[in-house]
C-alpha cells in the first residue's frame, strides 16, 4: 500500500452477502437468542432496496446450544484453520470438526471468491470488556469503518477494537471464513445467562452494522479518521500447583473488572489464597483484557495483554461497476500466482 | 434477662461439615474446601471437628453443575433408599454415600451442622439459607454472623415452602446451613466473592465454638425473607423463553417489587409488568442454573422471627 493522502478515498468492492452467526459457543446466550429472534422475523431481500444485502442468519453450534455448553467435543471457534477445514473427514471426527466443514461450505470456502463478504460472529464474555470487535487485521478498512460507525451510533457503551496479529494461514475462528469478518464480543455476562442490557447492545450493534453495509453498498462515502487499535501481545496464566495443576491464586481485586485500564510493571495481578499479592513483572505497560474469562481457565489464560496504537483509517466508498471490473481482472491474475 | 423466656438447652455441635462442589462449577466452595483439605488450620476450633468435603467430585472435575442430575435436589427419601447401586444416576449414588457418612438423615447419628457452599449468578450478595423457622440454633448462628459482619450485609432466605422446598445435600444434618454468595459467573473465581464466603464461615465456626464452650445467647429477632412464589420466564408454545429479566429488575435482588413494576422485557422491547397482589422481595434473579428449572426469580416476603435463648445442655 502506498502512502495515502489524508483526503484520498479508497474504493472497495461491494458487500452483497453478510452472515450473522450466533451460538458459536452454545452458552453465550445473547447471540443464541438474537439469532433465534432474527430467524423468526427473517426479512426476505427487499425489492425496493437499491442495494439489497443478503443476510444469512446462522446458529453455528446447534448441539452445544441445545445443551447450553460452550462446545460438545472441541471448541468450534478454533476449528477454522485451513488445515482443519481441508483435512480428511472420518466417522469418528469430533462434532465441531464436522460442523466447521459444514459452515465452511455454507459461508466459504475460506479464501475463495465464493466466500461471504462479511462474517459477524456474536460472542459474550464474563470479562468486563463492554463491546469489542475482534479481528485478525489492523488494516481491514471495512471492519474499522464498521467500528467507527458503531462508536458513533452507540456512544453509551465502551467500545474497543482488538487485533490478533495472526496470519491468514493460521487464523482459526469462524469470522476468518468470510472475505471480511470480526467477532462482536460483549461482556460482562455469565455464560448460560441472558442480560437484557447486553442483549440490547448486541441487537443494536448488529442492526447498525447491517445499516452501515447497506449505506456502503449504496455509495455513501465514509470519512476516515483515527481508531485506537489494541493488538494482542501475550497471555498470562494463573499460578498453578505443580502437581494438581489447580490454580493457586485469583485475579487480584484491584485488577478484576479493569479491562483496558493500563497495567504497569509492579501493579497487582493475582491474590493467592493465603492473601499474598503477585505483581506484573513485565517491563512494558500494557492493556489487559479478557480478565477472568471463564472459558479461558482451561486454555491457561487468566488475562490477555495488548499494546495500543492509533491507526489512520482512510476514507472509503464502494467501487463503481467500472472500477469493480478493472479490479476483478486484477484479482484473477493474483489468484493464479 | 431471661425471665420472660426459657433458654432452650441444645446439645453441643461437635461434628460440623463444610461442603464444597455440590455444584461443580460454583468455584468459591470448591476452592475453599480444596484449600482446607490441604491445610485445615483456618477451620480448627476448640471442641469442634470441622470436616471439609467435596460432595460432587465428578462435576468438579468437569467444571459443570452436575453429571446426571442435580445433587442438591437428590436427597429425597426415595433416592436415599433406592436400590440399584451402580445403575443409579451418579448423583443419586453420591447422595446415598453422603447420607451414610454424614447422616443418616433424621437420625441421632447425623452430623450436627453442615455448611453447604454455593455461588449464584444473581446479585444476592451474601445470603444464608435456612430450611426451618423453628431451628433456633441456626437462627442464633445467623444472627451472630449478621452482627459480626455488619455494616456489610448478610441476608437470610427461609425456604420452608411445602412445594418449593427441596432436598438439599445439607439436609442430612440436624442443622443445615446454605451459604449462597453472588454475583459470580459459573466456572469463575472472583477474589472478593471468595473472601466474603471465607469471612462468613469464620464467624459461623466462631459461633459454634462459643456455644460449645458454654456461652448463652439471649433471645433475639432475626429478619428473614420467606420464599413465596417461583416466577418463570414467559415462554412460547414450544417452551422457548420469549422475554428477559427487565433491566429495571436485573441485579435488584432483595429490593421491593410492587404490582405494576417492570418485570420482563420481550426480545423486541415490550415491557411485561408484575401482576401480584402486593409488594414482594425478589431474589435469585436471573440465576443461570434455573433457566432449565423454569425459574426467572423467586418472590419472598419479609418476616421477623424470634429465636429462643439457647445454651448448651
Amino acid at each position: 500500500m502506498g502512502q495515502m493522502e489524508v483526503d484520498e478515498v479508497m474504493c472497495l468492492p461491494r458487500l452483497p452477502r453478510v452472515a450473522v452467526c450466533g451460538g458459536t459457543h452454545g452458552n453465550e446466550l445473547s447471540g443464541v437468542y438474537l439469532v433465534r429472534e432474527m430467524l423468526k422475523v427473517e426479512k426476505k431481500v427487499v425489492e425496493e432496496e437499491e442495494e439489497p444485502v443478503l443476510v444469512m442468519i446462522v446458529l453455528s453450534n446447534p448441539r452445544a446450544t441445545q445443551q447450553c455448553h460452550r462446545y460438545v467435543d472441541t471448541d468450534l471457534n478454533r476449528c477454522f484453520t485451513h488445515a482443519t477445514l481441508n483435512g480428511p473427514m472420518s466417522d469418528t471426527d469430533p462434532y465441531e470438526i464436522v460442523r466447521s466443514q459444514e459452515l465452511n461450505t455454507l459461508l466459504g470456502p475460506k479464501g475463495s471468491r465464493q466466500a461471504v463478504d462479511l462474517v459477524c460472529d456474536l460472542h459474550n464474555t464474563t470479562a468486563n470488556m463492554g463491546m469489542c470487535l475482534i479481528t485478525y487485521s489492523d488494516c481491514d478498512w471495512i471492519c474499522l469503518h464498521i467500528f467507527r460507525h458503531l462508536q458513533k451510533e452507540i456512544p453509551d457503551i465502551p467500545m474497543r477494537f482488538i487485533h490478533f496479529d495472526v496470519s491468514n494461514k493460521e487464523s482459526y475462528s469462524l469470522d476468518s471464513v468470510g472475505k471480511h469478518g470480526f467477532a462482536m464480543e460483549i461482556g460482562p455476562q455469565p455464560h448460560g445467562v441472558v442480560r437484557s442490557n447486553i442483549y440490547t447492545a448486541m441487537k443494536d450493534g448488529v442492526q447498525h452494522m447491517l445499516d452501515w453495509v447497506r449505506l456502503f453498498n449504496s455509495g455513501t462515502m465514509f470519512k476516515g479518521g483515527f481508531v485506537d487499535v489494541f493488538t494482542m501481545v501475550k497471555h498470562i496464566d494463573y499460578p498453578r500447583d505443580s502437581v494438581t495443576h489447580n490454580i493457586t491464586a485469583a485475579i487480584h481485586p484491584h485488577l478484576q473488572d479493569r479491562d483496558f485500564c493500563l497495567l504497569h510493571p509492579e501493579d497487582p495481578l493475582f491474590q493467592t489464597f493465603s492473601g499474598e499479592t503477585l505483581r506484573y513483572k513485565g517491563k512494558e505497560p500494557l492493556y489487559p483484557f479478557f480478565i477472568n474469562e471463564c472459558a479461558y481457565y482451561e486454555k491457561g489464560i487468566a488475562l490477555s495483554l495488548a499494546r495500543k496504537r492509533r491507526v489512520m483509517v482512510p476514507s472509503i466508498r464502494v467501487e463503481t461497476e467500472q472500477e469493480q471490473q478493472a479490479n476483478d481482472h486484477e484479482y484473477s491474475s493474483e489468484e493464479e500466482n | 434477662m431471661s425471665s420472660y423466656s426459657n433458654t432452650a438447652r441444645l446439645t453441643e455441635a461437635r461434628r460440623v461439615a463444610i461442603f464444597g462442589g455440590t455444584h461443580g462449577n460454583e468455584m468459591s466452595g470448591v476452592t475453599l474446601v480444596n484449600l482446607w483439605m490441604k491445610n485445615s488450620d483456618e477451620i480448627q476450633r476448640k471442641g469442634v471437628e470441622a470436616k471439609p468435603f467435596i460432595t460432587n467430585p465428578k462435576a468438579v472435575e468437569k467444571c459443570t453443575r452436575y453429571v446426571d442430575t442435580d445433587l442438591n435436589r437428590a436427597f429425597t427419601p426415595e433416592n436415599l433408599s433406592a436400590p440399584g447401586g451402580d445403575e443409579l444416576p451418579y448423583e443419586v449414588q453420591r447422595a446415598q454415600e453422603i447420607n451414610k457418612v454424614f447422616g443418616p438423615k433424621g437420625s441421632p447419628e447425623a452430623y450436627d451442622v453442615i455448611f453447604d457452599l454455593h455461588n449464584t449468578t444473581s446479585n444476592m450478595g451474601c445470603t444464608l439459607i435456612l430450611e426451618s423457622s423453628k431451628d433456633h440454633f441456626n437462627l442464633q448462628m445467623m444472627n451472630y454472623i449478621k452482627k459480626a459482619i455488619a455494616p456489610a450485609s448478610c441476608l437470610v432466605l427461609l425456604n420452608e415452602h411445602p412445594l418449593l422446598k427441596y432436598s438439599t445435600s445439607r439436609s442430612v444434618a440436624k442443622h443445615p446451613v446454605g451459604l449462597e454468595v453472588g454475583p459470580q459467573p459459573q466456572g469463575v473465581l472472583r477474589s472478593n466473592i471468595f473472601e466474603a464466603m471465607r469471612v462468613i464461615l469464620k464467624h459461623a465456626l466462631d459461633f459454634i465454638e462459643l456455644f460449645n464452650e458454654g456461652m448463652e445467647f439471649p433471645s433475639c429477632s432475626v429478619e428473614v425473607f420467606r420464599v413465596s412464589e417461583r416466577i418463570d420466564y414467559p415462554r412460547d408454545a414450544n417452551g422457548n423463553i420469549i422475554a428477559m429479566v427487565h433491566p429495571n429488575l436485573q441485579d435488584c435482588d432483595w429490593e421491593p417489587l410492587n404490582p405494576g413494576d417492570p418485570m420482563f422485557q420481550t426480545f423486541d422491547g415490550k415491557t411485561i409488568h408484575y401482576q401480584g397482589s402486593g409488594t414482594v422481595y425478589p431474589t435469585f434473579i436471573n440465576e443461570a442454573a434455573y433457566y432449565e428449572k423454569q425459574q426467572a426469580f423467586v418472590t419472598t416476603r419479609r418476616e421477623t422471627l424470634v429465636a429462643s435463648a439457647i445454651g448448651k445442655a
